[in-house]
């Protein structure tokens, strides 16, 4: 299984505990990683020897500890920005995507005003489109978006409206989390350059699963998080090819340079946005889970994943009465498939397959828009990762016919 | 496949749902969502002399929210408002219990078939849907009468 790649998926499986369990006397099919994805023991290991024997604040003390934290915490920003081909001083932790995006959307608020754009996607994930609605009211820019094909890509026949002289900052998805589309980001950003925007690429879908590198792609901004690339929760990194053009969003802490009771200065990027204590340990374990990546070589987990989504692809289509949203093919997409059964609900479909022991998501996938430009309320999502295998699909692929049935 | 929590009634009153679709008169229309799954519900509540008269909805969702909708229908339709309440009760009461209590069969009739439901937190929302709704509508409809 899985011998046309080359990563050994069976190897890879036993350095992740959770697949070991059972759910309602079924084996676990875990096909919910877009959500959150789960974590190899040796990410666990990284941040527990970190803890139990390096771990204090960092960027405080002259003790040892103190200087070890630091280093830790100062390598694994080394490391996850080496891991998108990024440097250290461009990468800021924060708690999440969300937290990164929202940065840079209160960040710009001086920058914009009247008569100013900011252009985003329909398939937006709603943390990449509440903050730009938000900033949007606060500075009195218009926001536009292109709009989405029936086949799940996004209609680029307007795009040079749509991205236009008057827009400050163009925001869109690497890969959409509810159809799996893969974007093709060298276009957008050619026409945003163009015309003078930032762009801002939100990678949460795309860093997981394939090479990425910041550079190449030319972008302004690229936002990711740990959870779904095998790391903790509560770290997530915003890279920026010039933080420190913009002022910060948090006051606090570790992110001044000079304080006196009237004003303060500010510390250069990264510091300047990483005000309080940061999320230190979480750090650790998301530059754990990078190496763990390089480790398996994300050519491989791509090229795993396609074998997946293909297999996935294929068999649903055999199916009469299950519909995909988004692309039909792995052509310039991700792992994530998001269907619909004639029928029968989402919910319905959730809790029947986990009767099953499988794991989907079901529901709007916090991207309402997409669900109502194609028709339904909410959908089933199966996402693979490098841990599933060719069983965990045709599991999966049994599981709709017998929820078809039960529901006939 | 789901035996505790797809009971037959259940699968019963969703492919077949009781007193469905908008129906005049009514004295107030209620609009209810569930942000988390996309359900709806709207839902007109028709109450005379202290008496449910007609309850009628329409909405999309998944079999439990739809099934539970269509029996609270069943209990509360020619019911004194009190009555209607108490059975109101009955049933969030059953719904927060994580499957340890047993309903009355004589309060909730078919509506004890979503004990089952207690004991899955993420689907107790869509139980009580059509029921928040109507309290909702009930509600007004009482201070609107009272004014």
């Amino acid at each position: 299984m899985g011998l046309s790649s080359g990563l050994d998926v069976e190897a890879v499986r036993k350095d992740f505990p959770v697949l070991a369990r059972e759910v309602h006397g079924h084996p676990l099919v875990f096909l919910d990683s877009a959500a959150s994805s789960q974590k190899p023991r040796q990410v666990l290991e990284a941040e527990r020897v970190f803890v139990e024997e390096h771990y204090a604040n960092v960027h405080r003390g002259v003790h040892t500890l103190s200087q070890e934290a630091t280093d830790a915490y100062e390598g694994a920003r080394a490391t996850v920005a080496g891991f998108i081909g990024g440097q250290p001083d461009e990468v800021v932790f924060t708690k999440n995507v969300t937290e990164s995006i929202n940065l840079v959307s209160y960040a710009l608020t001086s920058s914009l005003g009247p008569g100013d754009e900011i252009a985003v996607t329909e398939m937006e994930h709603h943390s990449n489109l509440v903050p730009w609605q938000m900033l949007a009211e606060r500075t009195g820019a218009r926001l536009r978006w292109l709009s989405l094909t029936d086949e799940g890509r996004l209609d680029l026949s307007n795009l040079s409206d749509v991205v236009n002289e008057r827009t400050k900052l163009f925001a869109f998805t690497h890969v959409s989390n509810l159809l799996g589309t893969e974007n093709d980001v060298p276009t957008l950003v050619a026409r945003a350059k163009q015309v003078g925007a930032l762009t801002l690429v939100d990678g949460a879908q795309a860093v997981p699963h394939e090479p990425v590198d910041v550079r190449a792609l030319d972008v302004d901004f690229y936002a990711f998080t740990g959870h779904k690339m095998l790391g903790p929760t509560g770290v997530g990194v915003l890279w920026g090819r010039a933080l420190d053009d913009l002022p910060p969003f948090m006051g606090g802490g570790s992110m001044i340079e000079l304080v006196t009771m009237e004003r303060s200065t500010y510390a250069k990027a990264p510091e300047r946005f990483e005000a309080g204590t940061p999320v230190i340990s979480q750090a650790v374990g998301l530059a754990a889970a990078c190496d763990y990546l390089t480790g398996l070589g994300l050519e491989n987990v791509r090229e795993h994943e396609i074998a997946l989504t293909a297999r996935l692809l294929d068999g649903i289509r055999s199916l009469d009465g299950v519909r995909v949203l988004g692309p039909d093919t792995t052509e310039m997409r991700g792992s994530a498939v998001s269907f619909v059964i004639d029928g029968v609900h989402p919910h319905d479909v959730g809790q029947s397959l986990d009767e099953l022991g499988i794991a989907v998501r079901v529901g709007h996938h916090c991207a309402a828009p997409v669900c109502k430009r194609y028709g339904v309320a909410a959908t089933t999502r199966a996402s693979s990762y490098v841990y599933n295998n060719e069983a965990d699909i045709d599991a999966l692929l049994a599981g709709i016919v017998k929820v078809q049935e039960f529901w006939a | 496949m789901s035996d505790s929590l797809y009971q037959e009634i259940i699968l019963e009153h969703y492919k077949h749902p009781h007193h469905k679709g908008l129906r005049d008169p009514f004295d107030v229309e209620v609009h209810h969502v569930n942000p988390t799954c996309g359900d709806e519900v709207t839902l007109r509540v028709k109450v005379v002399d202290g008496v449910v008269e007609d309850v009628s909805y329409e909405g999309q969702g998944c079999s439990i929210s739809q099934a539970s909708t269509s029996v609270m229908t069943d209990l509360v339709i020619g019911q004194p408002v009190d009555a209607a309440l108490t059975k109101h009760e009955a049933f969030l009461e059953l719904m927060q219990s994580r499957g340890q209590l047993e309903p009355d069969e004589d309060v909730l009739e078919d509506g004890i078939a979503f004990a089952g439901v207690s004991k899955y937190p993420a689907r107790v929302k869509c139980a009580l849907l059509g029921w928040m709704a109507w309290k909702d509508a009930t509600s007004q409809a009482l201070e609107g009468s009272s004014a």
